[in-house]
């Protein structure tokens, strides 16, 4: 690779043809990519933990909690649905699911890009569909969260507010950007913002994986002698599993 | 290019590389478990906080260093991701800190 010179030129370790940190120009610019999305997601995080304390917690008893917008609300009282189960209260249940799903999507990511190290290209193909069905699971799951969060209870809210300068009574159900039943309007406005960033990241991972699935199984990476490509997808994968980690965290259990 | 094309000649096939994988999986799945147990049994407070916060991190540390395969780089790659993220940390500590004061404030 160096330029052809009269005498031989000692390579250094930063002055090109060298890989200084033993990766791939591809590998490397994933990485750093996956700063910058850690950057933005952190950054919607920590803006969430502002508002949120900048709010009054409820301070009684959890038997005691109703919704109100004066105070950011208990997390399991307000994530208790679960899909087929309508009316019983089982709190934080349907997210343990979700978060179980990702993580073993992740697990079965991991057993993909072990297959591709040794050139087994069936076991890419299997460990790659099953990451792909895991991913469609978690977004179906998601979708009913919204859906769920949205329609709201039977018995909404009851609110008041000052209207044109007089104070009015309403029943707020569900959610939407500007009110919702839960809490203060930051709380559902959050939500949305959180888990919609972080379900287009899986969307986006999904289709990914869906491509680097149909490359595998028409050989191109077989022809080409490694699977570096799913090891790449692989990064991407993980760094949405891990953005999940953090939102479950904050979000459903503090 | 580095070494992708010397693939793993392992007499087992992998399956002490899969072992691992799976290890780690019960890991994480046990940290998550306790997760939830401490959610409904501690009271809402700092403390319950601080406990998430240390055991996300510690998720966090598995998912990065085995499944991304982070621990296993060069020196300088693993430098390279973990020293920015004290930005972040900054950010975190700082915007607490405001949010106190707003709610003081309120």
């Amino acid at each position: 690779m160096a330029a052809t010179t009269t005498g031989t030129v000692e390579p250094k370790m930063w002055m090109g043809g060298i890989e200084p940190m033993k990766a791939s120009y591809g590998k490397l610019m994933m990485w750093f990519f996956l700063i910058s999305d850690t950057f933005t997601f952190s950054a919607l995080l920590v803006s969430y933990g502002l508002v949120r304390f900048s709010y009054t917690a409820y301070a009684g008893e959890v038997a005691d909690f109703t919704f109100s917008n004066l105070y950011w609300p208990i997390p399991e009282k307000v994530y208790e649905a679960v899909p087929f189960l309508h009316g019983i209260e089982l709190p934080l249940v349907f997210v343990g699911i979700m978060t179980f799903i990702l993580i073993f999507s992740s697990v079965t990511m991991v057993l993909a890009v072990e297959a591709g190290h040794r050139m087994d290209k069936a076991s890419v193909e299997k460990y790659m569909l099953w990451t792909i069905l895991g991913g469609f699971t978690f977004l179906g799951c998601q979708a009913w969260e919204w859906a769920h969060f949205i329609h709201g209870t039977e018995s909404g809210t009851m609110v008041r507010e000052i209207v044109n300068g007089t104070w009015i009574e309403k029943t707020i159900f569900g959610a939407n950007l500007a009110e919702n039943q839960y809490g203060p309007p930051a709380f559902a406005d959050f939500f949305f913002f959180i888990t919609g960033f972080h379900g287009t990241h899986v969307f986006s991972g999904v289709l990914l994986n869906i491509l680097i699935y149909y490359r595998s199984a028409t050989g191109f990476y077989d022809r080409r002698g490694h699977y570096e490509m799913v090891e790449k997808v692989g990064l991407y994968w993980h760094f949405v599993d891990l953005v999940w980690v953090f939102v479950f965290t904050f979000f459903y259990l503090v | 290019m580095a070494d992708i094309n010397t693939h793993d000649q392992s007499s087992d096939g992998g399956a002490a590389e899969r072992k691992q994988i799976w290890k780690v999986f019960i890991i994480l799945s046990l940290i998550t478990a306790l997760e939830f147990v401490i959610a409904f049994t501690f009271a809402h407070g700092t403390l319950k906080v601080a406990i998430f916060v240390g055991m996300t991190i510690v998720k966090a540390f598995y998912i990065v260093g085995e499944f991304m395969h982070l621990k296993h780089e060069a020196k300088s790659l693993i430098w390279s991701i973990l020293i920015p993220c004290i930005f972040v940390v900054w950010l975190l500590l700082a915007l607490m800190l405001e949010g106190g004061s707003i709610f003081s404030v309120r």
